[in-house]
């Protein structure tokens, strides 16, 4: 008995006991001196758990009496957290390591916060919920800080701890409140206790807070304040961390909480989220306009993803399931490729974040204008780029919900949130003549900004398989 | 008679002091973290009173990870903000303004 439930949960205590061993290994060892030899070792375990879950699982398996499920969907998202964890493990390897900034715990927390992203979207109870949740956001506030002698690093992680920690309290808040009117924690109880035609109330007050302590995690409006500050603060290989891996376990999460405890009141949360997908949209595109700090560009490019993928969990659909989860794997593909390219940016060996250095960008490096070009299309949906498909899915999902008014929001946002990703382009085609970034040698950046771009474009014939995962995943969460 | 009712009123009440607490609050960062404190704890008021009306002992469990889970996370809260100190030199809500949101 007990013995079947720990081979389900294996990926995830081996990701552990990894954890505890690597920090133990490097206290007594080399210290920070082997964290760069850890860094490429947990990219490396990551890999391997990653393509270990994506081939061996079968079928739905629940443990611990239904507290962890591991099904199609989170065995999706689990492939997607792990390989994009280590896509951003690799990129950062070098920019930290040449600032001095490569401790040894920084790959060990984010082994840790994958653990906890891992719970998350496996979570069958409130508690399994919790505890995963608090395990990601714990070793988040830490990474985000860890540039103690910096201000702005340290500011952004007391910014991240304060807000981060009011989200949890909210969604504990509303835990407790469904917890008493459902009777359970289980998420199997509570869709018993949600479906059969009178809700208690006290239940829909629990799933608005729970709705709103979320929707903090995936930084939608009007819980998104701390996301532009956060992203310019913290040091670039772990903003690009933060807009991978985390979003796809809180938006995995979002969607198992919404179908698996409260499949039964679509209609009740249906209106929550097609508003915070609205404002997501619409605040994203517009406050984005006006930044001259690529980072913080980046912050509200991806509020305003946030929307879109918020827009496939409003329609509450299988369908609506999988456009959520097609979107989110190109948005982190096109993200690795765009932070691999600001990881790049650099003049006088010193970090550049300003967009108007990246003026007549194309004069000097071609090949590497190029691959942000597509990538910026691709980011702003413009046909046919990978991008434009993701769009495309969340809107029909939308549409075909009877949500339509919802979907021509999103087109009017997407062509508002054009602008500011062409700005970046005509600044690199068309600028004036200004200093000259300094030429990147790090190849390892080159490779993942260069084959994002190209997957971007070889990605319209078949989304490399993506859509039939999404659908197998999506049918394993809405029954 | 003191009823579940009077006891999630007292939960509700601490957890909007805490609210209050994290949002008019302009002096002092410790403040956050004891409001934060606060709703965690208004949390496990809730917990516990749901626990104890149902005759099921899941609350109670779920209190002792919320407990546990506080601790770590005022752990990591003052560590941050003893760095935070030693660069800004102080801890006044309003000089948390180095990046404008």
């Amino acid at each position: 008995m007990i013995q079947a439930d720990l081979n389900i949960i294996l990926p995830e205590i081996l990701l552990s006991v990894y954890a505890m061993v690597a920090l133990v290994a490097a206290v007594y060892t080399g210290k920070d001196k082997i964290a760069p030899m850890l860094t490429w070792l947990t990219a490396a375990a990551f890999v391997l758990i990653g393509v270990w879950i994506g081939m061996s699982g079968e079928g739905t398996n629940s443990a611990f009496d239904g507290m962890f499920t591991d099904d199609a969907f989170s065995r999706f998202a689990k492939v997607a957290i792990l390989l994009s964890a280590a896509a951003v493990l690799v990129m950062g390897q070098e920019y930290m390591q040449r600032r001095g900034m490569l401790r040894f715990e920084y790959p060990i927390l984010v082994t840790l916060a994958v653990v906890g992203m891992m719970m998350m979207v496996s979570a069958g109870d409130l508690m399994a919920l919790y505890m995963g949740l608090e395990l990601q956001s714990l070793a988040l506030y830490v990474v985000a800080s860890m540039r103690r002698d910096s201000v702005k690093s340290t500011e952004a992680g007391m910014k991240y701890f304060v807000l981060g920690a009011l989200s949890s309290g909210l969604l504990l808040y509303g835990a407790s409140l469904v917890y008493g009117f459902a009777g359970t924690t289980k998420f199997a109880g509570i869709i018993e206790a949600a479906g059969h035609g009178q809700t208690p109330l006290g239940l829909l007050f629990g799933l608005t807070f729970v709705t709103a302590g979320l929707a903090f995690k995936v930084s939608a409006v009007p819980f998104h304040m701390w996301t532009p500050d956060v992203y310019e603060g913290a040091p670039t290989p772990i903003t690009a961390f933060f807009a991978t891996a985390p979003k796809i376990a809180a938006m995995g999460l979002f969607a198992r909480v919404l179908h698996d405890a409260f499949g039964g009141v679509v209609g009740d949360w249906q209106q929550i989220l097609a508003l915070l997908s609205v404002l997501s949209m619409f605040l994203g595109a517009v406050a984005a306009i006006g930044q001259t700090n690529i980072k913080r560009l980046m912050a509200y490019s991806s509020i305003a993803h946030m929307g879109y993928a918020l827009m496939g969990l409003a329609a509450g659909t299988a369908f609506g399931v999988e456009a959520m989860l097609v979107y989110m794997a190109i948005y982190v593909t096109m993200n690795i490729g765009t932070f691999a390219f600001i990881l790049s940016m650099e003049k006088d060996g010193q970090p550049v974040v300003d967009i108007a250095s990246l003026n007549m960008f194309s004069r000097r490096d071609p090949v590497k204008a190029l691959a942000v070009l597509l990538l910026m299309f691709s980011l702003a949906g413009v046909p046919p780029l990978v991008g434009f498909f993701g769009k495309f899915y969340v809107l029909r999902a939308a549409y075909d919900a009877g949500l339509a008014w919802l979907a021509v929001m999103g087109v009017i946002a997407s062509v508002i949130g054009a602008y500011y990703y062409l700005r970046i382009v005509y600044y690199m085609y068309f600028g004036e003549e200004n200093d000259d970034l300094d030429k990147n040698r790090a190849p390892v950046l080159h490779v993942f900004l260069v084959v994002a771009a190209a997957m971007m474009l070889l990605g319209i014939v078949n989304l490399f398989g993506v859509e039939g995962a999404a659908q197998a995943a999506s049918m394993a969460l809405v029954k | 008679m003191i009823g579940l009712e009077h006891y999630l009123g007292v939960a509700a009440t601490l957890f909007v002091i805490g609210i209050f607490g994290l949002f008019l609050n302009r002096k002092n960062i410790i403040i956050l973290l004891m409001s934060i404190e606060l709703i965690l704890l208004s949390v496990n008021i809730n917990l516990v009173a749901f626990s104890s009306f149902l005759g099921d002992l899941v609350g109670q469990v779920f209190t002792l990870f919320v407990l546990t889970v506080a601790a770590a996370e005022a752990a990591i809260g003052l560590a941050i903000l003893v760095s935070f100190f030693r660069n800004r030199g102080s801890i006044a809500v309003e000089d948390v303004n180095v990046m404008k949101g």
